[in-house]
């Protein structure tokens, strides 16, 4: 509720991607926040704009072409995006950190995976002795399940599971307040991903950190976020808590979310997938943006794009079929 | 009778890749048949050897040893020219529709192709047309006739892909990941089309796939795979709700379920998949199984009939996995 402490607050934030082609509009009036020690799940397919939000956070955008046009983004209270190259770079990696969906490309192949924690380390602490942060080093590792023996090791001599809990181990090298993950588990296994995602959910009950998790798999959210936002073309179409969204969920566009995922335990023959394609990136859809898809559009939604209306404390929906003040209680 | 039912049957089929290390055995004495208009799927992790045997089916790749037996004909003694025939009854769509189109052939094209290659069609005006009734199959409008892979998105891309492995009239299709590249709004609508067709046409399927759910849905039957052996099959059904073999279960307890009230009891396996080349003697996945005993590290555990119509290789099936 109100009464925790906000560890990040995005408002307004609006990023186009200004190409020779035209503009395409990433992140459009984004609004999110989240508590401390919580982990919010970004859920959204190809190119609706998780990846663009979060490295606005990091303020790893490319510019050009990427242009964050308004907003701000708070962290513990301060405008990340008021702050300068060099202020950026201790941010980045002690205070947020961020792990990439592919494991087998973010890590440096000729350099030994403790050399590359020891990189991290290092930067932050440049008064600890090499021996220090050896030892600090070889301790992230034992954390997250690799022997230190291991620590000489070449990347392409450990297999993707291990790669992604070295990247894990760099990512919490200076135990970060907030850790944003990219899809950490698209490109493993399931029962690997069973083993990271485990691993995750003990470190940050160790450390107490708060996770931004991006993904398209609603299992994984069910497993282990507390809110969830789901994106649809640059927009957060619907936010809420896990309890909000899986029992209540209220935006067609979540609906039909659950009604394309094969059911393990029901036994359904048919799915209900949503019709239509995601709108191309450079064309502009004049109001709502999933109405050319919408089982339920109605008038309106051709010409006005809805407000973000809450519907019952800390669940919020963009969606005409909505109006501040109805009750949805269960 | 019952084996005039079996469209495809495959006995003992091994196929061995040699590397400097060693033998890697990819598909180590795998059996099973299918059988007309039914779809087998086929799941198992990176590695497990799902797509090799997809390959071997078709002879995409030769197996090292094991008969590949179609409506009674082993294809494996089939010449270079009776294969060719034989293709025109048996296709395949791959995972990855961005790879595996042309990049310089319009969608008329690449849809077109097989025709021409199989010389299928005597006039140029029959040849169109049935490119456009192949279009309109799986759902591709004419307008796209011209347009070139880029220009399309993954599911309109994969629609292509179905549309020539069904140029020919096949009765067998084996789908390599159809879906994985997919996102998940795309991913059902091409899963419906692949269930229409299968209606319409009487196709059968070997759907290869290592998205459990998936599997579930579309699948009469379902075989598991692990480092090159089959380690169980079963219907649909009995296969989720009763996993014998302990992998299996393991499997299944690791996918995240979308829902919050269901309580996953995870068994969360140790370690990663062991290396195929050169494996230890016993069974393949003693390494990581709670319930590994002696015997496991000195006998491989044969695939047999624990119930019928359910086969699993495990010495204690059944014993496991109850609590």
């Amino acid at each position: 509720m109100s009464d925790k402490k906000k560890i990040l607050e995005i408002n307004d934030l609006t990023i186009h991607y200004m190409t020779i082609d035209g503009t395409v509009r990433a992140v459009e009036d984004l609004n999110l926040s989240l508590n401390v020690g919580e982990t919010l799940g970004l859920v959204g397919e190809t190119g609706a704009g998780k990846t663009t939000s979060v490295k606005a956070i990091m303020q790893l955008l490319p510019h050009p072409p990427a242009k964050v046009l308004s907003g701000e983004i708070l962290f513990k209270g301060e405008d990340i995006l008021k702050k300068t190259k060099r202020e950026m770079r201790s941010i980045r990696g002690e205070k947020i950190s961020m792990i990439f969906q592919d494991p087998m490309s973010s890590l440096n192949p000729v350099m030994t995976v403790s050399k590359q924690i020891e990189e991290t380390i290092k930067l932050h602490n440049p008064k600890k002795s090499k021996k220090q942060i050896k030892e600090m080093a070889d301790a992230m590792l034992e954390t997250v399940g690799i022997k230190a023996e291991r620590s000489t090791d070449y990347p392409h001599q450990f297999s993707g599971g291990m790669k992604q809990r070295v990247v894990i181990a760099i990512a919490l090298a200076c135990n970060p307040e907030l850790i944003i993950a990219d899809e950490p588990t698209t490109a493993l296994d399931v029962t690997i991903q069973a083993q990271v995602l485990e691993l995750m959910k003990k470190l940050r009950e160790m450390h107490q950190t708060s996770m931004i998790m991006i993904t398209h798999d609603l299992g994984v959210v069910a497993d282990i976020c507390d809110q969830v936002a789901i994106m649809y073309s640059g927009e957060v179409v619907e936010h809420g808590n896990r309890k909000h969204i899986f029992h209540n969920g209220l935006h067609p566009y979540t609906k039909g979310l659950f009604n394309c995922i094969p059911n393990l335990y029901e036994d359904e023959r048919r799915l209900r997938p949503i019709k239509g394609l995601a709108p191309e990136a450079y064309n502009r859809i004049e109001g709502c943006r999933f109405h050319p898809r919408c089982p339920s559009a109605m008038e309106i939604c051709v010409k006005e794009n809805p407000l973000t209306i809450e519907v019952e404390p800390g669940h919020t929906v963009k969606c005409h079929l909505y109006k501040e003040g109805m009750s949805f209680g269960e | 009778m019952e084996n005039n039912n079996r469209i495809i049957e495959i006995k003992h089929l091994k196929k061995y890749f040699q590397t400097k290390k060693g033998s890697l055995r990819a598909v180590d004495d795998v059996s099973f048949d299918i059988k007309k208009g039914e779809t087998l799927g086929l799941v198992g992790e990176s590695g497990c050897g799902k797509s090799t045997i997809g390959r071997l089916l078709i002879r995409l790749l030769e197996a090292t040893d094991g008969e590949i037996i179609y409506r009674g004909e082993n294809l494996r003694d089939l010449s270079f020219e009776g294969m060719r025939r034989m293709r025109r009854e048996m296709q395949i769509v791959f995972q990855d529709p961005y790879a595996s189109l042309d990049a310089r052939k319009s969608i008329f094209q690449s849809i077109g192709e097989p025709l021409r290659v199989q010389k299928i069609c005597k006039t140029q005006k029959e040849y169109e047309k049935r490119v456009y009734e192949l279009m309109s199959l799986v759902g591709l409008t004419r307008r796209l006739a011209n347009s070139y892979p880029h220009e399309l998105d993954g599911g309109r891309r994969q629609r292509v892909g179905i549309a020539r492995a069904l140029a020919l009239n096949p009765s067998f299709i084996v789908l390599d990941e159809p879906v994985s590249a997919l996102d998940v709004s795309i991913q059902a609508q091409i899963l419906n089309l692949i269930q229409d067709l299968q209606e319409e046409l009487g196709l059968t399927y070997l759907f290869i796939s290592h998205d459990l759910g998936v599997v579930k849905h579309i699948s009469d039957n379902i075989a598991v795979m692990y480092l090159g052996k089959l380690v169980e099959k079963g219907d649909y059904q009995s296969i989720f709700t009763n996993p014998l073999h302990p992998y299996t279960q393991a499997l299944l307890s690791a996918v995240p379920v979308p829902s919050i009230d269901i309580e996953q009891k995870r068994i969360i396996l140790e370690g990663d998949v062991p290396s195929p080349i050169n494996p230890k003697p016993g069974c393949r996945f003693a390494g990581r199984c709670m319930y590994r005993q002696e015997i496991c590290d000195q006998k491989e555990p044969e695939l047999r009939e624990y119930m019928t119509g359910r086969l699993v290789a495990c010495h204690f099936a059944g014993q496991v996995g109850k609590d």
